[in-house]
């Protein structure tokens, strides 16, 4: 019963939509790292921050509160931040994802030096492309970089490899 | 936990909170488009990291300070900032020059951090070392840019080099409050970092075909209390709402 609750109360919060990036869930992005009904049948859903500037992360854990909440839970909300989030977390759907919403998702691994200074080859989310450059090392979110397309020339957000 | 490293972390989350605040000053004055989105972005990175840092020390000390009591409620001389983050920004040169400075010692610093004994620190650090290499290589660029660049942009940043040389030095002094975190491992020692930032900075000067900063004087006090006048400035606009407002929330 706890094992089947506990998994209810997962999809319910695995449901929940990134705010900035509506296309892609919190389970997703791996920012929610499980939820556990407690010996209060409370159900715990241990969110990890992702990076240290992003300001969704309290709106991020408000909705997994409330969809706990909606789905007849008495929710709590663990931070947890050790293991430290990478974006080697989002799963293989979450890319396709971004990718499919025009967003190109981070190349590489997270330990790659390469990847983080974007000496790699991002490809154009919409036309494959490898024909890209960096516009911007900043970009409209704390996650994302600017990059253009030179084969179709449509700009597009790099989500930035931690 | 000794409250050593409370004040230690609460003078690191400053150093983060401060520069932050000063950085978010140029939203909507910077010269370009992808500048005026870099610098507020930094800040929010600052920010953040000096959250979690503000967090960490307000659970240790036990006394139920939370981040924003730490952020907006104490005194000026309760402030453990180095001097340069609370430094006015001059021009775009001189908060490049200031900005590179600092993201460079902290590279070096949350490196450290990465492999403490204490494990909330080392997950604080091990994304803050990616956050600062980020920074750190962005403002090196528009160091090398300006410095290499037209005889206005390099006389502005050998100007940001002779205003900044006496503030560096105080990365490097110790904080008497860590040195209990030090030996526990917890906390790097400063001062082994110098000579990796003195090569780094060295490194970017070289191509930037700048002089190396002339020795001086170094300013400190921040880590004691002791601020400069621009401080409290600062403090004003940073505190209004908390201080106008107590613990009002949004």
């Amino acid at each position: 019963m706890v094992a089947f609750q506990a998994r209810r109360a997962w999809e319910a919060a695995a449901a929940v939509l990134d705010p900035e990036v509506p296309a892609v869930t919190v389970a997703d992005l791996g920012i929610l790292r499980a939820v556990d009904i407690d010996n209060q049948g409370r159900a715990v859903a241990q969110v990890t921050p992702t990076y240290s500037g992003c300001p969704a992360v309290l709106a991020i854990e408000l909705a997994i509160e409330a969809a706990l909440r909606q789905a007849g839970f008495d929710p709590v909300i663990e931070r947890v931040l050790a293991p430290a989030w990478t974006t080697d977390w989002i799963t293989e759907e979450g890319r396709e994802k971004l990718r499919a919403y025009g967003i190109a998702p981070p190349v590489d691994g997270s330990s790659s030096k390469r990847a983080l200074f974007g000496e790699i080859t991002v490809v154009c989310p919409r036309c494959a492309a490898t024909d890209t450059s960096k516009l911007s090392e900043f970009g409209s979110t704390a996650c994302k970089a600017q990059y253009r397309c030179n084969d179709c020339h449509e700009p597009f957000d790099y989500f930035k490899c931690i | 936990m000794p409250p050593a490293l409370v004040a230690a972390l609460i003078g690191l989350a400053d150093d983060h909170l401060i520069l932050g605040h000063r950085l978010s000053e140029w939203c909507g004055h910077a010269p370009m488009l992808e500048e005026d989105l870099a610098m507020p972005n930094i800040a929010l990175d600052l920010i953040g990291q000096a959250r979690g840092l503000y967090t960490y020390a307000g659970e240790l000390e036990g006394a139920g300070r939370d981040e924003d009591a730490l952020a907006f409620g104490r005194l000026e001389r309760a402030y453990r900032n180095l001097l340069i983050c609370e430094l006015p920004n001059g021009d775009f040169a001189h908060t490049m020059l200031r900005q590179f400075y600092f993201a460079s010692f902290m590279q070096l610093f949350w490196q450290e951090v990465e492999s403490s004994t204490d494990a909330t620190l080392a997950a604080i650090a091990a994304k803050a070392v990616k956050e600062s290499q980020y920074h750190r290589r962005h403002c090196a660029e528009w160091v090398i840019r300006l410095g290499d660049g037209t005889d206005e942009s390099a006389r502005r940043m050998e100007e940001a080099v002779t205003l900044l040389a006496p503030y560096a030095g105080e990365f490097f002094i110790a904080d008497p409050e860590a040195c209990g975190a030090v030996a526990a491992g917890v906390l790097p020692e400063t001062q082994a970092l110098q000579h990796a930032w003195q090569a780094d900075v060295e490194q970017v000067f070289v191509a930037a075909k700048l002089a190396p900063p002339e020795a001086v004087y170094a300013q400190k006090g921040g880590r004691r209390g002791l601020h400069t006048e621009a401080m409290g400035h600062l403090l004003a606009q940073l505190q209004f709402m908390q201080r106008s407002f107590p613990d009002m929330t949004w």
